[in-house]
C-alpha cells in the first residue's frame, strides 16, 4: 500500500491508503480479494458484523466483475473524513456494460447482469453505492462502508 | 484441486465447510452432495459453517440449491452453525434459505435429522411455522 | 511561503538548541496549561527534545512547512497527540506545547538575524511554522477525541441493556427506554453473540419498558429474529403495547412470521414448552 499525504483541511473525503488494483480473472482471485478485504476492514477497526458486510458486497461485485465483465480489476482504498474512516471498494471491467441500471439493481433479475441479489445486495450492504456503466463502454461500480 | 469431504452417518451425510470456497468448488460440493444422497438414499444432509465467515448470494443460493435437490431425492437438510455476522449479513443481503432447516450447532442438527426420521410422514419442511400473536397462556 | 534560501530557523535550532530547549521548558512550566498531574517534567523534557531535533532537520531540509521535508515532524506530532489525548489532554492543552515554542525561537532570531529587515521576514517564517504545526495537533486532538466519545457510546449502548440467562437454553433481553437505530443494532448484535455462547436456543425479546417503536426499530427487530432463526434459534417478542400493537399495524410491519406475547410471563410459558419443558405446582397453594 502507496501511503499518501494530503493536508487535513476540509471534510472532504480523502484516500490515505490505496491498494494496488487487484485482478479479477478466476474465480481463485475472488476469494484472494475477499482475504484482502477482510485484512483491511481488520487492520481499520471494523466490528466483525461490518467486516462480513464489507467482504460479502466486494464477494457479489467481484463476481459480477467476473462473471458479466469479461474480468477486470478492483481497488481497496482506505478513506478519512475528519474522524471518520471508511472503506472504499471499486471494481472496474471493460465488459459489455449494463443497459439498464434500475433493472439490474432490482433483485430476482437473472439475465445478463445482476443475477438476483449479487448488485442490490452489495447496495443494501454498503453506506453509498455508485455504477458507472454504458453499454460497451465497460462498468465501474463503487462502494463506501463508513466506520 | 481439493474437494470438501463427505462424511457418511447412519442414514445422514455430514459436511463441514472449512475453506473460504471459491464458486467452482462450490458447485463441486453440490454435484458431489447430490450424488452421494442418490447414491446412499442418505435420508439427511447436514452442512456445517460454523467456520464459515462469509456467506454471499453464491453460496447461499448453493446451499437453498442442494436443499431442493435432497428434498427431490427425500432427504432433509440442516445448516449448522452460522455466525451472528454471517446471519445479519445474510438478512440484509435479502437471502432467505427456503426449504432450509437450521440448528446452532451439529449435535442438534443431527437431533432434528433424527426427529424427522421419527415422523416420515411429515409433510415437506418449510420455514418453521411460529405461533402467531396469540395472547392467550395455551396454545 | 517558499523558501530557497537556508532559513534562520535551521541556524537557530542547529547551534543554539540547547539554550532555546531552556527557555522552552521555562515557557512551559509557566503555562497555565501545564499538567504535571498528568505528564512529568522529565517526560515533558525529553519530547520537547526529541521535538526540537526533529524540527532542526526538517528546517535544514529548506522545505516548505507542507513539504516531504517535514513529514517527521507531523508524524511525531500526530502520535504525541493522540497519545496526550488518550492521556486526558485537552485539544488547547496538547496545541500550547507547540505554541509556546514561538518566544524562545523569536529571542534567539531577534541575537542573531543582522538586519531589521531580515529579522522581519525570518521572524515570519517561524511564525507560519509553527502556527501550521500548532494546527496540525490541534486537529489531530480533536479527531483523536471524537474517535474516544464515539467508542465510548458504543460502551455505553451495550452495558444498557444486559442478556439474562432466564433458564437453561432460555435468554431473555428486556429492553428499557427509547430505542433508537444505533441502540437496537448493537443489542441485538450481542443478543445473536450470547445465543452462540449460551448455546441457547430460545431468546424472549421484552420490550414492556419501550413507550415506541418506529419503522427502522421494528425492522431491526425483525431482523434479528430472521438472523436467530437462521442460526438455529428461535425468538419470541413480548411486552408489545397496545400502542406500539397499533403503530406496527399502522406503519405495514410484517409481524406474522414472528412470535409475540403480551406479557414476558406468557412468553417464558411458552419458551419453556418449546425447550421441552414443563413447569408444575408440587405443593397446593397457599391461599390467605
Amino acid at each position: 500500500m502507496r501511503p499518501r499525504r494530503r493536508p487535513v483541511s476540509m471534510r472532504v473525503p480523502v484516500p490515505v491508503l490505496t491498494s494496488d488494483p487487484v485482478p479479477i480473472r478466476s474465480s481463485g482471485d475472488v476469494v484472494l480479494l475477499r482475504q484482502q478485504v477482510r485484512a483491511r476492514a481488520i487492520e481499520q477497526a471494523f466490528s466483525l458484523v461490518d467486516q462480513t458486510r464489507i467482504v460479502t458486497a466486494a464477494s457479489e461485485l467481484a463476481r459480477n466483475t467476473l462473471d458479466y465483465g469479461g474480468g477486470g480489476r478492483a481497488l481497496i482504498e482506505v478513506l478519512k473524513e475528519g474522524p471518520r474512516v471508511g472503506l472504499r471498494l471499486t471494481f472496474e471491467d471493460s465488459g459489455p456494460g449494463i443497459p439498464d441500471i434500475e433493472l439490474a439493481l432490482s433483485d430476482g433479475y437473472t439475465t445478463g447482469r445482476g443475477l438476483g441479489l449479487g448488485l442490490g445486495g452489495a447496495r443494501r450492504l454498503m453506506n453509498e453505492f455508485y455504477i458507472e456503466s454504458k453499454p460497451g463502454a465497460g462498468t465501474r461500480v463503487i462502494a463506501i462502508r463508513w466506520h | 484441486m481439493d474437494r470438501i469431504p463427505i462424511l457418511k452417518m447412519g442414514p445422514f451425510l455430514l459436511v463441514t465447510i472449512q475453506v473460504d470456497m471459491h464458486d467452482r468448488l462450490a458447485l463441486m460440493l453440490q454435484d458431489d452432495l447430490t450424488s452421494r444422497i442418490a447414491d446412499t438414499g442418505a435420508k439427511g444432509v447436514l452442512i456445517d459453517i460454523s467456520a464459515l465467515e462469509m456467506v454471499d448470494s453464491f453460496i447461499g443460493r448453493m446451499i437453498a440449491n442442494i436443499a431442493g435437490m435432497a428434498r427431490v431425492l427425500d432427504a432433509q437438510t440442516v445448516v449448522t452453525g452460522m455466525q451472528p455476522a454471517v446471519a445479519i449479513t445474510l438478512v440484509e443481503l435479502g437471502l432467505s434459505l427456503p426449504g432450509v432447516r437450521t440448528a446452532l450447532d451439529v449435535e442438534r442438527g443431527m437431533a432434528l435429522l433424527r426427529s424427522f426420521q421419527d415422523q416420515p410422514d411429515e409433510a415437506a419442511p418449510p420455514p418453521r411455522v411460529d405461533e402467531g400473536a396469540g395472547a392467550g397462556p395455551d396454545e | 511561503m517558499a523558501t530557497s534560501r537556508p532559513t534562520f530557523l535551521a541556524t537557530v535550532l542547529q547551534e543554539n538548541g540547547a539554550a532555546v530547549l531552556d527557555a522552552w521548558m521555562r515557557e512551559q512550566a509557566d503555562a497555565p496549561t501545564l499538567r504535571p498531574d498528568l505528564i512529568s517534567e522529565a517526560e515533558l523534557r525529553q519530547q520537547s527534545s526529541e521535538l526540537l531535533q526533529l524540527l532542526g532537520a526538517a528546517a535544514r531540509s529548506g522545505d516548505p512547512v507542507s513539504g516531504v521535508g517535514w513529514d517527521p515532524v507531523r508524524e511525531f506530532l500526530s502520535s504525541l497527540s493522540v497519545s496526550r489525548t488518550a492521556m486526558g489532554f485537552t485539544a488547547v492543552e496538547t496545541a500550547t506545547f507547540i505554541f509556546s515554542l514561538k518566544q524562545p525561537i523569536f529571542e534567539q532570531l531577534r541575537a542573531v538575524v543582522p538586519d531589521g529587515k531580515r529579522l522581519v521576514d525570518e521572524l515570519w517564517i517561524a511564525t507560519t511554522t509553527i502556527d501550521a504545526l500548532g494546527l496540525h495537533t490541534t486537529s489531530v486532538a480533536l479527531e483523536a477525541r471524537e474517535r474516544l466519545i464515539l467508542r465510548q457510546q458504543e460502551d455505553m449502548l451495550e452495558l444498557s441493556t444486559p442478556v439474562v440467562n432466564l433458564w437453561d437454553g432460555i435468554l431473555a433481553l428486556p429492553m428499557i427506554g427509547t430505542l433508537d437505530s444505533a441502540r437496537t443494532q448493537v443489542v441485538m448484535e450481542s443478543l445473536l453473540q450470547r445465543i452462540v455462547e449460551t448455546g441457547a436456543e430460545v431468546a424472549i425479546i421484552d420490550i414492556t419498558g419501550v413507550p415506541t417503536v418506529d419503522t427502522l426499530v421494528a425492522q431491526h427487530l425483525i431482523k434479528t429474529v430472521t438472523a436467530a432463526r437462521l442460526m438455529g434459534a428461535d425468538c419470541i417478542i413480548s411486552g408489545i403495547r397496545p400502542q406500539i400493537a397499533a403503530t406496527i399495524v399502522h406503519l405495514g410491519v410484517d409481524l406474522s412470521n414472528v412470535a409475540t406475547k403480551a406479557t414476558l410471563a406468557d412468553a417464558f410459558r411458552l419458551a419453556l414448552r418449546r425447550s421441552g419443558h414443563s413447569l408444575g405446582r408440587t405443593a397446593p397453594r397457599k391461599d390467605a
